[in-house]
């Protein structure tokens, strides 16, 4: 099918396209990589009044080193980041889960930006933002304010941002010496929607991991950041029982959809599995690096 | 009425300019108002793979892109990438293979392998995944696969 018809506007400044949007609220629909946005115009899912495209938008390019964190500007694309050394170096997450973002050509265009303010719920980098705790920057017409990821993401589709607001930048922390990351997924082709995910982040001490972040995805309306995880420490050593057991009581937290790609508590299955998978491996780096010390 | 606005590219070496529909698509801005029709369309929401064209140098979905976005842009398609011969190997090789049946999906796959064969020297592994992104619902994706293998160790040994 095709797009049905739209106002385009093309602003060379953010002033103006946060004009647009202050004046077309509810109407106007941002316009970056187009990546998920272009299918649902094109299959008549979505039919905004007015396309505000800010690709010539300078201000938002590039990813910058902010220190404690690492700016991503709107317009960086998922193939910029994955190409980052930068990002590879201090943000190990997001090199674990950028290969299972899309396809190349789409992550050629699509934006790391883009992916937060859309909230698919099989998208990795809104689960990488709240593993990470990464904060989102949303500006308005004269207006800025931050909000971290684990308050951004409110339910399918659904974020903490008002139509007359727009995600400027990214700012995802560094990882600290200490800090370990896994990520898994399962899908049905790689690079596709993903049915269901992990992003972790551990503190690594002394013969175990604890301080753990788990972010499940794909299967939730939203990602959910487990709250049972927080209290587990696992032991270096610890045996597979353990681990299954660890796996099953965050899992629990889950609260995952029925739909075409399966039943909820499949994935429930599936998550906990992929779960003990990347725990294991994330406890044999941290005992190789231990052995460094 | 759906306005139309001026667009300016660099369309397969030559700068041509054009009155489009905010609404058109690349992917039909060059098959029905330029007549190029190598560039396929097949699910036209980004998941085969069939309309990729490059863009800037790296490959992108033609049908996921609005025609009025490419102002400014210099873009090839499978017509130019052919008129210049720099991936006469390439197609020779597809051919040679059996790489394609129906060939809907070459077009697409030829922007996939340039981009690739472009940035390194791919294995099988690298080649497969970046050809996730195109579906071929006729070879299997083996002898595809073989053919840019093939040009990667080719290219290779011409280089080195």
């Amino acid at each position: 099918m095709k797009a049905p018809i739209f106002t385009y506007r093309r602003p060379d400044d953010l002033d103006g396209a946060l004009a647009l949007l202050a004046d077309h609220a509810g109407e106007a629909q941002v316009l970056a990589g187009g990546q998920s946005l272009m299918p649902t115009l094109n299959m008549r899912l979505s039919s905004p009044g007015m396309l505000v495209d800010i690709n010539r938008i300078a201000s938002l390019r590039g990813i910058a080193d902010r220190g404690e964190a690492i700016r991503v500007g709107a317009l960086v694309r998922h193939a910029e980041v994955a190409e980052s050394s930068l990002m590879a170096a201090r943000i190990p997450l997001i090199a674990l889960a950028m290969p299972h973002v899309a396809h190349m050509a789409v992550r050629n265009r699509g934006t790391t930006c883009g992916s937060l303010a859309l909230a698919d719920p099989s998208a990795e980098m809104p689960a990488v933002a709240v593993a990470l705790d990464a904060r989102i920057v949303l500006n308005k017409r004269g207006a800025t304010r931050t909000v971290s990821a684990r308050a951004f993401f409110q339910g399918l589709y659904q974020t903490a941002r008002d139509d007359d607001e727009m995600i400027t930048e990214i700012l995802f922390p560094v990882a600290r010496k200490n800090q370990i990351f896994g990520f898994a997924e399962l899908s049905r082709r790689h690079g596709d929607f993903a049915t269901v995910g992990v992003a972790v982040r551990a503190r690594h001490i002394v013969g175990a991991l604890d301080d753990l972040s788990v972010v499940f995805f794909g299967s939730e309306p939203a990602p959910l950041l487990s709250p049972g995880a927080r209290d587990i420490i696992l032991a270096a050593d610890c045996t597979d029982t353990t681990l299954a057991d660890a796996a099953r009581a965050m899992t629990a937290d889950m609260e995952p959809m029925d739909n075409q790609q399966g039943r909820g508590e499949t994935k429930r299955k599936q998550a906990a599995v992929l779960l003990q998978r990347t725990l294991r491996d994330m406890l044999g780096r941290a005992r190789i690096r231990s052995s460094d010390v | 009425m759906s306005e139309r606005h001026s667009i300016t590219l660099t369309l397969n070496g030559t700068v041509i300019s054009a009155k489009v529909d905010a609404r058109t698509h690349l992917a039909d801005f060059l098959r029905q108002h330029l007549r190029l029709t190598g560039t396929h369309i097949g699910c036209e929401h980004g998941v085969c793979g069939a309309c990729n064209v490059m863009l800037d140098g790296r490959s992108a979905r033609s049908c996921l892109m609005l025609a009025v976005q490419a102002d400014g842009a210099v873009i090839e398609t499978v017509e130019g990438l052919t008129a210049s011969g720099i991936i006469a190997d390439l197609q020779q090789e597809f051919v040679a293979r059996n790489a394609l049946q129906c060939g809907y999906c070459t077009p697409g796959i030829l922007m996939t392998a340039t981009e690739l064969l472009s940035r390194t020297q791919p294995n099988r592994a690298e080649i497969r995944d970046a050809l996730s992104g195109n579906y071929c619902r006729c070879t299997g994706y083996h002898a595809i696969v073989d053919a840019i293998e093939a040009i990667a160790t080719r290219r290779a040994e011409a280089a080195s």
